[in-house]
Parts: C-alpha cells; structure tokens; sequence
C-alpha cells in the first residue's frame, strides 16, 4: 500500500518503516525554529535546569514580530533574547535584521525536502510549499524539542485538493486558497494533511505556493503540502549544498477525501470580517470603503506579490483617504524590489514602505487600526481586534486587490488594470 | 477523576478562551474572563476539579498556550470535546491539562451532570444519567507527560538525570 507524504516523513523521522493514519510516533525533529516568543521558552528551560539544547546546529531563530522593538518592554525582551541565544550556543540567529521567519528561512537554504520542522508560529505550514513537514507548536513543546531534539506527532489523514483549469489574470493563488476556506470551512482540514495537487499546482511560482502552504493552518491543516518538483531544485541549488531527497506522495496513496477543483472562472475572492471562511466572489463584495490597505505578511509579501501591486499603481495614485503600508516580507524581497524599481513605483503612487517583518498583521507593532476603520489586507487573519481596535474590521485579499482597492479608495477588482 | 461538568457548542476559540485585552494584566483579572464571552456564569461560578465538555473544534484560533494554561490554573480537571483545534490540544498535553476527543460527548451530557474519567483508558461514565462512553485513548507518550503534571515537571527530571 502506497504511503503520503506525511505518513512518509513522520515514518522516517521515527524510525519506523511505514506508520499509519491514527499512530502515534515520537519523531527526530531536523529543524527547530523560533522567534519572537522564544523568550518563554528559554525560561522554561532555565526554570527546568537544562542547560544546554540537543543540537544548536539544528535550531535557527530570529526576531520578526516586534521588530524593530515598539515599546521598552519589548526591547527588554529581545535584549535577554540575545543573550540567552549566545548562552545556549545558538549560531543561526538573524536578529531583526532578516524578514519574516517563514520568508527568511526558504531563502536561506534552511527548508528541505522531506524534512521535519516545528516552530512556535501556526504558519509554518508555509514549508510545505517545499514537500518539507512544517507545523507549529507550542513554547513548552518547543522546550522539549530543545532538551531531546525529538517530539510526539499523529499520524495525519491526508485529503487533497486538486485543482484544474488556469487561473485568470490578476487572480492569484491567495484568492484561490480563501475560495477553498469559504467553500469547504476553516474546520476541514483539521488535523489533517493536506496536499495541494493537478495542473495548477504545478503550474504556481513557489512564491505562489508558499501562499497557499502557508494558510493550509487557517483550514485548520497540520501540513500544507506541494509536491516537489524541478522548481524546488532549482531553488536550492542557489542555496543548498547538502543532499536532499526528493519524498513524495506514492501514487497509490490513500487519501481520506480528494477534492476537485477548476480554478477556470474564480473571481478574485475577498475573506469579510471576522471569520476566514466569510468568503465572498468580489463582485459580491458592494462597496466597502478601505481607510487602510496592507501589502505584506508570510502569506503575500514576496516580490511577485510586490510585482503585481506595481503594475497596477504603476502611474497612478493611492486614493487621498486611504494608507497603503507595503512590508517586503524580508531584506532579501527587499532589496530584490529596489534593484526592479518596484517600490520606487510603490513610493511615488503614495505607497509608505516600512521595514520587513510581520508588520501590523497580528496587531501589536505598528499600523493599527482606529474603531470604526476597515482594511484590506494580504495578510491570514481577520478575526477581531487582530490589527488593532476590536470594532475596526479587516478584509483579507490578494496583493492585486490590495494594489486596486488601495487605488479606489474602496474594495476593488484587480481585473479592471 | 470526577467532576462536575460544563457544556459548550462548536468552535469555541482561543480569544474566548483568554481574551487578548486581559492577557497582558494580572492572572487574577484574566481569571475573571475566561470564557465569559460564551457563559457570563462560568467564570463566576466555576469550581476545581470541574470538567469541560466541548463541541467540534475546541480551542481554534491562535497558538497561545495560555488558553489551556489559564483553564488549568482555575482548577479545571479535564477537557472532553468532540474534536479540537490541533495547537490546543497538543498545548494542554504539554502543560499537564487532560484532554480527551470523543465524538458523542456533547449529546451525552447536559451542564451540571458528573462525569467520571479513566485517564489510562479513557473511558467517560457519566454518573448522573449512568451512561457509559468510550473517548480516544491517549498514547504513551502522551499519559507519560500528563502523569509528570507537564512538560516542565518532565524537563526538570530529564535535567536531574543529565545531572546524575
């Protein structure tokens, strides 16, 4: 009997020959990340008395959330930070200096094919974008990993969604992905594994998939994978000198339930407040004005997306009554977007670039939202109070729809540039 | 384990749970909100050893394993929901909190029944309408942590034994 992809990692991790959906192993982690809370689990382990980490070699953190340090507090935090990484070893550290972890790590050889990796933030599914087994934990969990280098997992089920037709212009993978929320529930993927697979799969940049990998959480997915392929390779051939395999799903895998879909006619699709299955087709948005339009976060903040909201501001103007905020998801995408002239395009449409890092998406370090404004976002979450005041309302959406809306002042199809 | 027991619906979420406004303040004012936004009475009237009794997708939302921690620092014995978010139920592992999936439980129990608990085999009797049921049992991995109270109590022994 063939074995996913998920079963296949989980049984090489844990030294088994095959594993089952509904099993329980204890698994050898490859990687270990973490950022900004990190602190809570260096004091557990101080509080524990463990001294040192099972393999520093296999750990690489650095600071993205509070990034550059908004309150005292904070930079208290990531001062005992930096000292505790120096007094555990720990030589992968980025500092603030780098971007957003699930950007950075990609970009700098650290994700593998096939191999296991926990961090304590619910979006490293985004590894899955690279037939890596990303997943979060949480910080006493991560305690653990770092004492025995190992931990518990269940054996997923895995379901697929396979995806046929070609996409429309201006429509992105991101609408793609809130389609699947809004149509199957933010509940259906949980616990499971989950494969994005077909024609259009194949089809996507990596900078695509890892949009869709990386909101797999939102549907409540322990894993968010792509199989992968020559573009993966060729990836980290820049980056990478280390061997890797290529595991992939067997073709007779068993899946729990496959679902198919063809992307031929999907609308750009926009997640209303305050729940990411409140999906609705844009042209059945009616007129939502935006006081704020975000372009950024470890969903969409890589140059393709920074590529696309260019070509739409290109020559044209932020509407007076609306902020865009443009946060390159790192200082590679960064200095890759000043070389193509993409955020001088961005700055002279009034476009505010700011630095990379999460940004004002999980609401606590910088452009927030005042009662009563509503924001379009390229960011994952829409929940309540999540960028700011709780009666401020937030609308996810592609960075082409970000660029337009930003334009107009108000929720706008990206079709019509 | 017994104890009395509370019902909540589907999808009860971290935000309910621990709302983010008190999380940075004192325990005791968290204390005074857990869960309120969905039984005002809870909160008020809620004794240790009290077991929760949940829908599908219990503890959904974010990572923070405050939710469970806070759940466990008033006193609550156990959690028994038909299906829970996947970061929750891992994090009440880690801090010691018994939590078990069984798909029937929400239609077996009314608020304020006794439920009894069998960690090892997981199974749930519930005593005032004498009903038995049968959760999924928790792996050894798993019954070895929460036995420990957590994943603390199980680093300071793995640190004792590096120290021995």
């Amino acid at each position: 009997m063939g074995a996913t992809l998920a079963q296949k990692i989980l049984a090489r991790a844990s030294g088994k020959g095959e594993v089952e959906p509904g099993q329980y192993v204890t698994a050898s982690i490859d990687l270990a990340m973490m950022t900004d809370q990190m602190y809570a689990t260096f004091s557990i382990l101080a509080e524990a008395g463990i001294k040192s980490i099972w393999d520093p070699n296999r750990v690489v953190c650095l600071l993205d959330h509070y990034a550059p340090s908004p309150t005292v507090e904070s930079a208290e935090v990531g001062k005992k930070i930096t000292e505790a990484v120096k007094a555990f070893n720990i030589k992968n550290f980025y500092g603030q200096r780098a971007g957003i972890a699930h950007q950075v790590l990609p970009e700098h050889g650290w994700i593998v094919p096939g191999e296991l990796i926990v961090a304590t933030d619910s979006h490293t599914t985004t590894y899955g974008a690279f037939g890596a087994a990303g997943t979060g934990i949480g910080i006493s969990e991560m305690a653990y990993v770092l004492t025995t280098g190992t931990l518990w997992f269940k054996v997923p089920e895995t379901i697929k969604f396979h995806m046929l037709g070609k996409l429309q212009p201006a429509v992105m993978s991101k609408d793609l992905i809130l389609y699947i929320a809004g149509k199957y529930s933010t509940e259906v993927a949980q616990y499971k594994s989950v494969e994005f697979t077909g024609p259009v799969a194949q089809e996507m940049s990596l900078a695509s998939r890892m949009t869709m990998s990386n909101m797999a959480v939102e549907i409540g997915a322990k894993f968010g994978f792509f199989e992968p392929d020559e573009k993966v390779i060729q990836y980290l051939s820049r980056r990478r000198d280390k061997p890797f395999d290529l595991l992939r799903t067997d073709k007779d895998a068993i899946y729990e339930r496959i679902y198919e879909i063809d992307v031929s006619t999907l609308e750009p699709q926009v997640a209303a407040p305050f729940a990411i299955d409140n999906v609705k087709p844009i042209s059945e948005v009616g007129e939502v004005r935006v006081d704020q339009a975000v372009l950024g976060s470890c969903t969409n903040g890589r140059l393709e997306d920074l590529r696309i909201a260019a070509k739409i501001l290109k020559g044209r103007e932020v509407h007076p009554d609306t902020r865009l905020l443009v946060i390159p998801a790192s200082a590679d995408v960064y200095k890759e977007a000043l070389n193509e002239g993409i955020l001088y395009t961005l700055i002279e449409a009034g476009g505010v670039i700011c630095n990379p890092g999460c940004g004002p998406c999980f609401g606590a370090h910088m452009g927030l939202l005042a009662a009563g404004e509503a924001c379009v976002a390229s960011i994952n979450r829409n929940f309540r109070g999540r960028m700011g005041s709780p009666e401020a309302k937030v609308y996810l959406a592609s960075p082409a729809t970000v660029a337009a809306s930003a334009i107009e002042g108000k929720i706008a199809d990206p079709r019509n540039y | 384990m017994k104890g009395k027991v509370w019902t909540f619906g589907n999808n009860v979420d971290t935000d309910a749970i621990t709302p983010s406004k008190y999380l940075g303040g004192s325990q005791a004012e968290l204390k005074k909100h857990i869960l309120e936004v969905v039984n005002p009475r809870f909160p008020q009237e809620v004794k240790p050893g009290d077991i929760i009794v949940g829908g599908s997708n219990f503890g959904c939302g974010s990572s923070r394993e405050s939710a469970p921690a806070a759940l466990k620092a008033i006193g609550i014995g156990a959690i028994v929901a038909e299906s829970f978010a996947r970061i929750f139920f891992r994090n009440a592992i880690a801090i010691g909190l018994p939590i078990f999936t069984c798909p029937d439980v929400s239609s077996s129990f009314t608020e304020g029944d006794e439920m009894e608990l069998d960690l090892a085999t997981a199974k749930i009797t519930n005593v005032t309408q004498r009903k038995i049921l049968q959760a999924q049992p928790l792996p050894e991995q798993m019954l070895q942590v929460l036995s420990q109270g957590g994943i603390v109590p199980l680093l300071k022994e793995i640190a004792r034994k590096m120290k021995g």
